[in-house]
């Protein structure tokens, strides 16, 4: 795995930085920690489990982001960490 | 038809409040090479999860001989897009070869037939083959021109009154309306000029578009109040109706209203004005009766 961003930190996004690392570790900047950051980390660490990685450390910086917005940035950041797309071609 | 950067999460997610009738998610031209991954896959999670409502859902991916157009019509597809835009369309062959793509992966997933196609034309080679592009798939359910790149393709530029579109617009409408599909005008990108976009907007509806491509939700209004009927146009259309109505149940094919021969070209108009009021909300479906 090499270092990896996608997302801007434009209102409404979130931007991704992952790396190499050992279990998944994920540091979080959010406005909407105190509320929700139980809930955006999970589904972080749920997100790249589904892609198989199990081994990363993950930056994030929440700028308000909908849950289909974490999933997709994630996704992005982790295929572009390990050059496995999710689609066929 | 609103356009929405593909790579824009905060539009993407407040897009449909505005009310347009369509969104089109942007895949193509306003996403850089750099980000062609990250916002495919944002439009894929979007399209899953945002409740768009009875918003009909456009996606524009990119051409399918670029190394992006494929995947794009795999993620898409996946997600349940409603229409896939095809962009800088020229032949009946790439539409055709769209279809195979679009149905390779609907059957992956148990959904064939679901996904239609918009065919975006873009050039001088695309308006010559517009009815060929318009029925060369039982999918297709419209074509748009786009004008940007047509303008540039026949070495001109695009002006306020738009005569350099005059054939392409009204060859868009023939051929939509000899295939017995939809028609969409192009985009225009001045804000601050409403007045022109109102024209712009008047001119389409006169040459007998269905619809406009607008870049901005305040070109939503300017929309509605060119394509909604008025009071008057409306009880006009009823009238006739009304009449043609009456006159079938006595065994009469035409009649006259307010002194005016009445025949099928007007009963057919009438019955749209009508359409055009309830999809616009002015009267429910009950009132159209």
């Amino acid at each position: 795995m090499k270092e990896a961003i996608a997302g801007t930190l434009e209102s409404g996004d979130i931007m991704i930085s992952i790396g190499p690392g050992k279990g998944l570790e994920v540091e979080l900047q959010s406005s909407v920690e105190a509320q929700f950051g139980r809930q955006i980390r999970q589904l972080i660490t749920e997100t790249l489990e589904g892609l198989g990685v199990k081994d990363a450390s993950v930056k994030a910086i929440d700028k308000g982001a909908l849950d289909c917005t974490i999933r997709a940035r994630v996704t992005a950041a982790a295929v572009r960490a390990t050059g496995k797309d999710v689609w066929k071609d | 038809m609103m356009f929405v950067p593909g790579n824009n999460p905060g539009m993407m997610a407040d897009a449909h409040i505005y009310g347009p009738d369509s969104i089109m998610l942007d895949l193509e031209d306003s996403v850089t090479m750099a980000e062609k991954d990250a916002a495919r896959l944002l439009v894929h999670n979007a399209l899953k999860s945002i409740d768009y409502g009875t918003t009909e859902m456009v996606v524009r991916i990119n051409p399918l001989n670029t190394p992006y157009g494929k995947k794009d019509v795999e993620a898409v597809v996946k997600a349940g897009v409603d229409v896939i835009r095809m962009p800088k369309t020229e032949t009946a062959d790439e539409v055709r070869e769209l279809e195979a793509e679009i149905l390779k992966v609907e059957e992956e997933i148990g959904a064939v037939g679901r996904t239609q196609i918009m065919a975006a034309i873009e050039s001088a080679l695309g308006i010559v083959n517009a009815y060929a592009i318009a029925t060369a798939s039982k999918r297709m359910m419209g074509i748009a021109l786009g004008a940007e790149d047509y303008s540039a393709n026949l070495k001109t530029n695009r002006t306020p009154g738009g005569a350099e579109l005059l054939l392409a617009r009204e060859q868009i409408v023939v051929a939509a309306r000899a295939a017995g599909i939809a028609c969409f005008d192009t985009v225009y990108s001045n804000l601050d000029d409403m007045e022109t976009f109102r024209k712009e907007v008047e001119l389409i509806k006169t040459l007998g578009f269905d619809g406009k491509s607008i870049i901005n939700p305040r070109q939503i209004e300017v929309v509605n109040e060119v394509f909604t009927p008025t009071e008057k146009e409306i009880n006009k259309a009823r009238a006739v109706v009304t009449a043609i109505k009456e006159a079938q149940a006595k065994g009469s094919g035409v009649i006259a209203v307010n002194g005016k021969m009445v025949d099928r070209p007007v009963v057919l108009r009438a019955e749209r004005t009508i359409a055009l009021a309830v999809a616009a909300g002015v009267i429910s479906e009950e009132e159209a009766l």
